[in-house]
C-alpha cells in the first residue's frame, strides 16, 4: 500500500518573488492526485519541494515520518528510495544507454545479479513499451521515448510514491491517453500513492481521485475529483472549460481592463451549463482491482456533509456506477482501449 | 517573503517588487563570503563523502585514467623548457656572483619544490579540471544531477569524490614525472649549453637539497590537485543559468584554481622553511 504524503503550511520563495505560501493538503495513500494549474504557478516548483529538491522557507512534508524539507540529509535521502520521479523531459543520463540507465537505481540501491536486473529491466520496458530500444542512447530517441523511458526509471524500484512532471507534454492526443492508462494500470499493480502535475484536461478528467489547483501564489482548492469538476469558482471552471472569459490571463493574472474589454467582445464561458462529469478510468481488465477505490469510497463518505451540494450529488451517483461495475467484476468493453473519449 | 531564503536564486539583486517596501541592500562582500562557505562546505562533505560506502572503484579508474590522458604529454613538454629556463637563469646569476658550482643544487631545489607542482596543478586545473567542470555543469542544466538526487544517490559520493580523487593521485604520480623530466631538462642545459661541471652539478646537489624538499613537493600536489578537484566540482554543481552559465562557469572554476593555488603555495612554502631547518644549518 501506497504512504500517505503530508503537505503542510508550505511557503516558498526564490527572492523576494513568492511562488506559493501555506499549501496544506495531504495525498491519501494509494490513491491518485492531479495537481493542475496555468503555466509558470509553480507545479514543478511544488513536486520538487515534495521529494526535497528544492528547499522551503517555511512548512513541512512529512513522508513515512521524515519531514523531507527540514529532516537530516541522510535521512532524506532515504526516504527518496520510497519515490519515483518522472522528469519532464526524462531527465535521463546522457552518457548511458536506455538500459543502463533504468537498471541505475537497482544497482545502486540493490545486490541483485546482473541476470535479475536484466529482466526487471526488461519487464519495465516492456510495460512503457521501449522493448528493442534498450542499446540506443537517449540523444538518439524521440522525446516521448525518452519520457516513458524516465517513467520506466522511476517505477524500477517499486516506488511507493510515484510523482509525474507533465506526464502529457510534447505527447500526441493518443499517446497521452494511453499514457492516462498507463498510470491508472500501474497504480492498480503497485498501489503506489501518485501525483500528477499537468495542464492536460483530459488527463485532470479521467485520471485522479483527487485534483487540486494552484493559482495565484496559494492552493486554490485540493478535494476528490468531484470537487473540482463541479465546481463553480471562476479559476478552477474557466481552467477545466479551457475558454478565455475568466480570471487567468495571457500573463498569470488579468487586469480589469482586458476584462471589461473581453466582456464587450462576447468573450463568455460556457459557465452557465453545468459540465458534465467524465467517468474515472478503470485498469485494463485482467489486472487487478485498484484498492484505492474501496479505501476512497470509506474516506470520502466520512466527508460527504463537508461538501458543496454539486460535487455530492456527482459522487453519490459515480459510487452507484463503480459499485456495480466492481459487483459485476466486468469493466465496460468500451474503456478497454484506454482512451478518454 | 520574509523568511531568509536558503538557497539564494541565480540572480542576487532584489526583484524589482512593488509590494516590497523595506529594501534590504546586500551587504558588500557578503555574497564571496557565502561562497566561499559553500566551496568550504563542498570540501567538507567530499572528504567525508570519501569514507563512505559504496566507494565507486569504477568511476574512480575511469577517471583517474582520463585526467592522466589529457596530462602527461602536456606535462612532459612543459618541464622540459621550464626547467632550462630556470637552469639558464639561475646559471647565469651564479656565474655572476661566481657561485657556479651550486647552480645544480639551487635550479633543482627550484623545480622540485616550486616548479613542479605549481605545473602540475595548473594542467590538472586546465585541463582536467575544466573537463569535470563541464561535465558536471552540463549534467546539473540537464537536471541529470536532480535525478540522481531524487533516486537516493548522492552527486557527490557517486561523482565528486572519485573525479577529486583522481585529481589528487595523479597530481601526486606527475608531480613525480615533471620534477624528474624538469631536473634532467635542467641537467642538460647547464651542462651542455652552459658548459657546466657534471660532477659540480651532482654534488651542489646533494649538498643542498634533503628528502624533505621531496615531500613537501609530493604534499603540495596532493594539497594543488584536491583544491583543482573542489572548485571545478563546487563550480559545475552551482553553474548560473543555461548553458552559457556553464561555459562561464569552467571559465571562473580555472581563473580561481589558480588563484588559490598561488596563494596556497605561498603559505606552504613559507611553513616549510620555517619548520624544516635547511640542510647543514
Amino acid at each position: 500500500m501506497g504512504i500517505e504524503v503530508v503537505v503542510e503550511g508550505l511557503t516558498k520563495s526564490f527572492g523576494s518573488q513568492t511562488v506559493w505560501q501555506d499549501v496544506t493538503l495531504t495525498l491519501p495513500p494509494g490513491e491518485v492526485s492531479v495537481m493542475l494549474g496555468p503555466s509558470g504557478t509553480g507545479k514543478t516548483v511544488f513536486l520538487k519541494s515534495v521529494i526535497g529538491l528544492l528547499k522551503p522557507e517555511r512548512g513541512r512534508v512529512m513522508v513515512n515520518g521524515v519531514d523531507m524539507v527540514n529532516s537530516p540529509e541522510r535521512d532524506v535521502y532515504e526516504a527518496r528510495k520510497l519515490f519515483g520521479l518522472m522528469f519532464q523531459d526524462g531527465a535521463l543520463f546522457g552518457s548511458m544507454s536506455l538500459f543502463d540507465n533504468i537498471a541505475f537505481p537497482l544497482r545502486e540501491h540493490t545486490k541483485k545479479k546482473e541476470s535479475e536486473i536484466r529482466r526487471v529491466v526488461m519487464e519495465r520496458m516492456d510495460m512503457v513499451g521501449l522493448l528493442g530500444a534498450e542499446g540506443k542512447l537517449p540523444g538518439e530517441i524521440s522525446g516521448g521515448m525518452r519520457k516513458r523511458a524516465g517513467l520506466a526509471r522511476a517505477l524500477v524500484l517499486d516506488p511507493q510514491i510515484i510523482l509525474c512532471d507533465e506526464p502529457d507534454s510534447g505527447l500526441d492526443p493518443v499517446r497521452t491517453a494511453y499514457i492516462s492508462q498507463l498510470l491508472i494500470d500501474l497504480n492498480a499493480q503497485l498501489d503506489a500513492t501518485m501525483l500528477i502535475v499537468t495542464h492536460n484536461i483530459d488527463i485532470a478528467s479521467t485520471v485522479p481521485d483527487n485534483m487540486g489547483m494552484l493559482f495565484r501564489r496559494r492552493l486554490v482548492a485540493f478535494g476528490p475529483r468531484e470537487v473540482l469538476l463541479t465546481s463553480q469558482e471562476p479559476v478552477v471552471a474557466q481552467f477545466l472549460g479551457g475558454h478565455r472569459a475568466g480570471p487567468i490571463g495571457m500573463s498569470e493574472e488579468k487586469d480589469e481592463a482586458t476584462m471589461a474589454l473581453e466582456e464587450r467582445h462576447g468573450v463568455t464561458g460556457s459557465s452557465s451549463v453545468p459540465r458534465a462529469i467524465e467517468p474515472q478510468l478503470e485498469p485494463t481488465p485482467g489486472l487487478p482491482v485498484r484498492r484505492a477505490v474501496l479505501r476512497r469510497r470509506e474516506r470520502v463518505l466520512g466527508l460527504l456533509d463537508t461538501l458543496p451540494p454539486a460535487a455530492r450529488h456527482a459522487i453519490e451517483s459515480s459510487f452507484d456506477r463503480t459499485g456495480h461495475v466492481v459487483a459485476g467484476q466486468a469493466a465496460p468493453a468500451g474503456r478497454a482501449g484506454g482512451g478518454p473519449s | 517573503m520574509t523568511a531568509p531564503p536558503l538557497d539564494p536564486p541565480l540572480d542576487p539583486a532584489p526583484a524589482p517588487q512593488p509590494a516590497a517596501p523595506p529594501v534590504r541592500r546586500p551587504v558588500p562582500g557578503l555574497g564571496a563570503l557565502r561562497e566561499t562557505g559553500r566551496l568550504f562546505s563542498l570540501a567538507v562533505t567530499t572528504v567525508g563523502a570519501m569514507f563512505r560506502r559504496p566507494f565507486q572503484v569504477r568511476e574512480l579508474i575511469e577517471q583517474f585514467w582520463f585526467i592522466a590522458s589529457v596530462t602527461i604529454l602536456p606535462a612532459a613538454l612543459v618541464s622540459i623548457p621550464f626547467g632550462a629556463v630556470i637552469a639558464l637563469q639561475v646559471g647565469s646569476l651564479t656565474q655572476q656572483l661566481g657561485a657556479q658550482s651550486f647552480t645544480g643544487g639551487a635550479s633543482v631545489l627550484a623545480i622540485i619544490q616550486q616548479a613542479s607542482p605549481l605545473i602540475v596543478a595548473l594542467l590538472i586545473a586546465g585541463a582536467g579540471g575544466s573537463a569535470i567542470c563541464a561535465d558536471l555543469g552540463s549534467r546539473k542544466i540537464r537536471e541529470e544531477l536532480d535525478a540522481m538526487e531524487v533516486m537516493g544517490v548522492s552527486p557527490v559520493q557517486r561523482l565528486v569524490v572519485p573525479r577529486v580523487l583522481a585529481a589528487m593521485f595523479v597530481a601526486v604520480l606527475l608531480n613525480g614525472l615533471v620534477s624528474v623530466v624538469g631536473t634532467l631538462g635542467g641537467y642538460f642545459f647547464n651542462v651542455i649549453m652552459q658548459h657546466g661541471t657534471p660532477g659540480a652539478y651532482l654534488a651542489s646537489f646533494s649538498a643542498l637539497a634533503q628528502l624533505p624538499d621531496l615531500y613537501i613537493s609530493e604534499l603540495k600536489a596532493l594539497i594543488f590537485g584536491f583544491i583543482a578537484g573542489i572548485v571545478a566540482a563546487y563550480r559545475g554543481l552551482n553553474p548560473r543559468g543555461g548553458p552559457k552559465g556553464v561555459g562561464d562557469a569552467v571559465n571562473q572554476s580555472v581563473v580561481i584554481t589558480f588563484l588559490l593555488l598561488f596563494f596556497v603555495n605561498m603559505v606552504l612554502t613559507g611553513i616549510y622553511l620555517q619548520i624544516v631547518p635547511a640542510k647543514g644549518s
